[in-house]
């Protein structure tokens, strides 16, 4: 297990990053959310919070940006993409302004904070906007790389984290780079299974596993969810000839369903989305609980594979 | 900046006449667009890109001039109508409003439109964006204003009074909203949609410094920016007392007008009264 969520490690970089970079500033609306909100306290003056009134939070942003300020926004991902979505729509997106928006508290990983706290939901509204990127780790070593890369791109960008400490997939010397698709596994090509996020981590587990059987997979992980990279996806569901995607998001409109787009236009391709199954998230102490009701565990992983082999087979 | 003679307030008047011509002109060649609250607005966008902010055409983007938000983006014909007089762009232009790949959109867009400081038109934005820029104008150590225009209608969005809060919390003495108080919005008198008042004890109660003028008197407009830009230690919100669709009698006080386009018969009436009542300053 990592010692730090990747909204921590994201946050622990920003700060590092804030010494050397004298251009960024920062803005909050009084959440916990990342750690970015004691940044005005090694910087002063360079971080502004707005109090708890997000859609305030986001056009101050966006009049910072727009006098030439490189801009962090950091809330709850529910009310970054829903509480001022609009905000970030036509004031970020349409603008293209430099503006990154990060959103922490996503996916059912949440645990106790339940239903209104859990961002089912946000990749599939950000997703929509035009001129968007969107970027999400996968552990404490890429959020902390995402920092840097986050810090150097120009323009609208949305960075989606995670609440609570994850195992880390990744090794020290991993960098983050937006655009690119990363192989974690590559046993052979009976199956793909195309990640992103916290569950890359299953991903894994479930290849060693399918491995140790005899099956072997190939692992990618698409820390971009737009503009999505679609070379290594289409040359995976080539050679692979099924396909299994892993998130923890809504099977509705997140990568599952930016996969299924793209092959069923280039590459049809038989294909499983493991994501929540289009409810919302509730509390629990142990998020396990919540996985296995959604089928998102490394056996549900290991019987996608295992039933999309079978359909390609036919 | 601050000073002005009669000779000044008789010029921004023959200016905003002019601007009044064009926002009917360019409404009626569009076919649709916004011209009651573009006429209400006339005086007060004349005095600040003829007199009040310090801006320089030549170099729009300089980062040392006075910002300026229509965040009542629909009136944007009147804010075309000055940028174009102030030499933004060729004056030509204002024919193409509204039309498919005009640099004049149908609500401002900073990227298109050269002197547009900011992209408008989804009411309650405005003022946040404004606070924005005063902030990093205080963190840059800049001397430049950041003026927002909002209509009275548009007040009744609750994001306007999570900005006033932030700009009185941050002591923003460099941001100066204004509010077009004409009364009306689009399906009738404000205060019987959704009742604003009182307007001064609103904003006072939210830390703002608060000057009431005359919104059609050019001199009362002018004063008000003087006591807006003179205050320090919190930002001043103007109540300009206007009336929509000024200066073209049949507009007036109705909300038909907010946003109807006049066929050539109206737009002849009201070319004909604008010039008569020009000609009588």
């Amino acid at each position: 297990m990592g010692t730090l969520a990747t909204r921590m490690a994201f946050g622990k970089r920003l700060m590092e990053l804030g010494a050397e970079n004298p251009d960024f500033v920062v803005c909050s609306a009084d959440t916990k959310a990342c750690g970015i909100e004691h940044f005005g306290e090694k910087y002063p003056g360079r971080e502004f919070t707005f109090g708890i009134a997000e859609q305030d939070l986001m056009g101050g942003a966006v009049g910072l940006a727009s006098c030439g300020n490189k801009v962090f926004v950091a809330t709850f991902a529910v009310f970054a993409t829903m509480r001022a979505c609009e905000q970030v729509r036509t004031f970020i997106c349409h603008t293209g302004l430099d503006v990154t928006v990060v959103g922490t508290h996503t996916g059912l990983q949440v645990g106790c904070d339940g239903a209104t706290h859990a961002a089912v939901e946000d990749v599939g509204i950000m997703r929509s906007l035009p001129n968007m990127t969107i970027i999400q780790p996968s552990d404490s070593i890429s959020a902390y790389s995402l920092a840097d890369a986050a810090l150097a791109f120009h323009g609208p960008l949305y960075v989606r984290l995670h609440r609570n400490p994850v195992p880390d997939i990744h090794t020290p010397d991993f960098r983050f780079e937006i655009g690119k698709v990363y192989t974690l596994r590559d046993y052979g090509t009976d199956c793909a299974i195309i990640g992103s996020g916290i569950l890359c981590a299953k991903a894994v587990q479930a290849a060693d596993q399918l491995n140790a059987e005899g099956i072997h997979v190939r692992v990618l992980e698409v820390p971009t969810l737009k503009p999505l990279n679609k070379a290594p996806i289409l040359q995976a569901a080539r050679e692979c000839g099924a396909v299994v995607t892993v998130e923890d998001h809504n099977i509705y409109n997140g990568l599952g369903s930016a996969v299924a787009e793209v092959l069923a236009e280039e590459e049809p391709t038989p294909m499983k989305r493991i994501g929540i199954q289009d409810r919302f998230g509730e509390s629990t102490n142990d998020v396990e609980d919540l996985y296995r009701e959604h089928h998102m565990t490394v056996q549900d992983i290991v019987q996608a594979v295992k039933a999309q082999m079978a359909r390609k087979a036919k | 900046m601050y000073r002005f003679t009669p000779q000044d307030v008789k010029l921004l008047e023959h200016q905003c006449a002019q601007l009044r011509r064009d926002v009917v002109n360019m409404v009626h060649k569009a076919g649709s667009g916004h011209p009651g609250g573009s006429l209400s607005a006339a005086e007060m966008i004349t005095a600040l890109y003829f007199h009040v902010m310090n801006i320089d055409p030549e170099n729009p983007k300089d980062p040392n001039r006075d910002r300026f938000i229509l965040s009542k983006g629909h009136c944007c014909p009147v804010y075309y109508a000055a940028l174009a007089h102030r030499e933004y762009f060729d004056v030509k232009e204002l024919d193409t409003l509204r039309q498919y790949k005009s640099i004049l959109q149908g609500h401002p867009d900073m990227n298109i439109t050269p002197g547009v400081d900011m992209t408008a038109g989804s009411l309650g934005n405005g003022l946040s964006i404004g606070v924005g820029m005063a902030l990093s104008a205080r963190l840059h150590q800049q001397d430049y204003y950041t003026y927002v225009m909002m209509g009275d209608g548009e007040i009744q969005e609750g994001m306007v009074w999570e900005a006033a809060m932030a700009a009185a919390h941050h002591r923003l003495d460099n941001l100066v909203a204004m509010v077009d108080v004409n009364g009306i919005q689009i399906n009738g008198w404000v205060n019987d949609i959704m009742r604003v008042e009182p307007l001064a004890d609103k904003w006072r109660a939210f830390g703002w410094n608060v000057v009431e003028c005359d919104g059609h008197d050019m001199r009362s407009v002018l004063v008000a920016f003087h006591k807006a830009r003179a205050k320090r230690g919190a930002p001043t919100v103007i109540l300009a007392a206007t009336v929509k669709g000024k200066g073209v009698s049949y507009m007036e006080d109705n909300n038909l007008w907010h946003g109807q386009a006049p066929n050539d018969a109206q737009t002849e009436e009201a070319i004909r009264e604008i010039n008569q009542a020009e000609e009588g300053l």
